[in-house]
């Protein structure tokens, strides 16, 4: 004779087992998608930066600015390229800051865009600082939503994370030269 | 690049964020994209040729108002189809907070995903109450857009983050060379006004009760009124000796309300609340019509504080008369506003509008080959 309630209660268990680890393993694969995509999103940052780095160098050595802007932008720019590890956010600011001081004038900047030489090197530049900002503003999204998930107790009991390093945003000052954002 | 884009509400009925779609998609043909646009639709013919239907739509009570979304296993299927089909270098959806058809290609696709997002309720329920069962399909998005400060601070109350603000777009040329119709004109100045009628929110009411006033200063003013709803309970707000002066024209065509837009002499917003952005204000602006607008947050931002158009005090009926008399009368102060506003609508043109949003997914899909590389 058989008693059913063991068979049952062992039965309900393992469902409640099952479910519980269907639950567990369902956020690790979100928490891995996150870690992922902040992977992702960083590298896209880093693109942008180099590009805007880049495309400062390029303009500050065409010969279309007076030499003492000249040398400012590629002071900094240079700074930015070079920067290894260290205080990514303050040498990226520099350049921000230098940006905004070498274009002032929205005049000066329209003359330069209708030139055919310096044209597509002022909307390059252009370009990438509005990306630097929209990378930067997604890569931090992404920061907030992995820190959401990860401050969850399922996951901070079960070391749900493994070894992926607690994430942080980047702060850093991108504001772009108003005079280069009329297009 | 191959773009897909979702729209949740039904295209076979107006509103802003079906407009919104057509013209992003049109716009962003026109920069030589590949676009398809999967929405709720009755009708499998007569729409766009870029547009897929996604099955019917239900009417259903959803965030305080009755809108028209498709969900359920037909319209989960066509989603992954269309997602299949279209092999997508992004994704963008709208409102994907709605649970319909944006929602459900959120929790099928696996390209970068850009949204945006349209309301500004505050006490969005969809938003709050359901974090737990939407939050982890909104972690699959990449980037997320605003498309108002208003909209923003919802969306950064209830989910964090930093959303980046694009405005709605406008095709300003559309209104700004609209045909001027006479045979709506009266003897005197002709005032327009845009949104349902039977709305408290939109505001008809105040204007109706204004209107009297400013009918006695200025003889023979003519009220246009464009949108649909109880024509008749409308028209008994009017007093019997100006009723020939109140024109109902109903649900007009795209080209009908430019028209209306241009012909009038001032446009009137008398909202009350519950507007997010305000885009009839910068149609308006577009057609060159003077705008006089309720002093509601989003109208004062679009209006830049008073800079391109004037403003009452919102609910005020005296202020309403006494800011219409006023704009009416000072030509001077008038065409000053016109013009700033005519050089202030630049910026919410699709050619500059759809560059942004291009530009938004440039970065998401480099985001995707720094994954690859």
């Amino acid at each position: 004779m058989i008693d059913w309630t063991w068979v049952l209660g062992i039965a309900g268990l393992l469902l409640v087992v099952l479910l519980v680890g269907t639950w567990l393993s369902w956020t690790a694969q979100r928490l891995n998608r996150l870690h992922h995509r902040l992977e992702m999103a960083r590298g896209s940052l880093d693109t942008q930066l180099l590009r805007r780095s880049g495309a400062a160098v390029e303009l500050a050595t065409s010969g279309a600015l007076d030499p003492a802007r000249s040398l400012l932008l590629v002071d900094t720019a240079h700074a930015a390229r070079s920067v290894e590890d260290g205080d990514v956010e303050a040498v990226e600011s520099d350049l921000s800051q230098a940006l905004r001081a070498v274009f002032p004038d929205a005049e000066e900047v329209r003359e330069l865009r209708a030139s055919p030489e310096t044209g597509p090197l002022v909307a390059e530049l252009a370009g990438a600082c509005r990306k630097v900002e929209l990378a930067r503003r997604f890569h931090n999204d992404v920061v907030t939503s992995t820190r959401a998930l990860r401050s969850r107790r399922r996951v901070r009991w079960l070391h749900l994370e493994g070894r992926a390093a607690e994430p942080v945003t980047v702060d850093l000052d991108d504001a772009p030269p108003p005079a280069l954002l009329e297009d | 690049m191959r773009v897909g884009l979702v729209c949740p509400y039904s295209l076979d009925v107006p509103g802003g964020v079906q407009n919104h779609v057509k013209d992003l998609a049109e716009a962003l043909l026109g920069l030589g994209h590949e676009v398809s646009v999967l929405a709720p639709s009755e009708h499998e013919s007569g729409l766009p040729s870029y547009v897929v239907p996604a099955g019917g739509a239900v009417p259903v009570p959803f965030n305080g108002s009755v809108a028209r979304l498709a969900f359920g296993p037909v319209a989960a299927t066509r989603v992954r189809r269309w997602l299949k089909e279209g092999r997508f270098d992004v994704l963008h959806l709208h409102e994907p907070a709605a649970p319909s058809v944006s929602l459900l290609a959120l929790w099928a696709c696996d390209c970068p995903v850009v949204a945006t997002f349209h309301s500004s309720n505050a006490r969005s329920r969809a938003m709050s109450a359901s974090k737990s069962i939407l939050r982890p399909s909104l972690e699959k998005i990449t980037a997320r857009i605003a498309v108002s400060e208003y909209a923003r601070s919802t969306l950064v109350q209830h989910m964090g983050g930093e959303p980046v603000i694009i405005p709605n777009g406008v095709y300003v040329d559309r209104f700004a060379t609209a045909a001027v119709r006479d045979d709506w004109r009266g003897e005197g100045p002709t005032l327009a006004f845009v949104g349902r009628i039977d709305e408290p929110r939109k505001g008809l009411p105040l204007l109706l009760q204004a209107f009297p006033r400013i009918a006695e200063r200025f003889p023979g003013t003519r009220l246009l009124v464009v949108g649909g709803g109880d024509e008749e309970a409308a028209r008994r707000r009017v007093p019997g000796s100006l009723a020939q002066d109140v024109v109902f024209l109903g649900r007009v065509s795209d080209e009908e309300k430019a028209s209306a837009l241009r012909t009038a002499d001032l446009y009137v917003a008398p909202n009350t609340g519950g507007e997010s952005f305000g885009i009839v204000l910068i149609e308006a602006m577009a057609a060159g019509t003077p705008v006089l607008a309720s002093d509601i947050p989003a109208f004062r931002r679009v209006l830049g504080e008073g800079e391109y158009g004037a403003t009452f005090r919102n609910e005020d009926v005296d202020d309403l008369a006494r800011a219409a008399i006023s704009v009416l009368g000072d030509g001077e102060d008038r065409d000053a506003r016109r013009e700033a506003a005519r050089v202030a609508v630049a910026r919410y043109d699709w050619s500059s509008v759809a560059g942004r949003i291009v530009q938004v997914y440039e970065t998401v899909v480099d985001t995707d080959r720094a994954g690859v590389r």
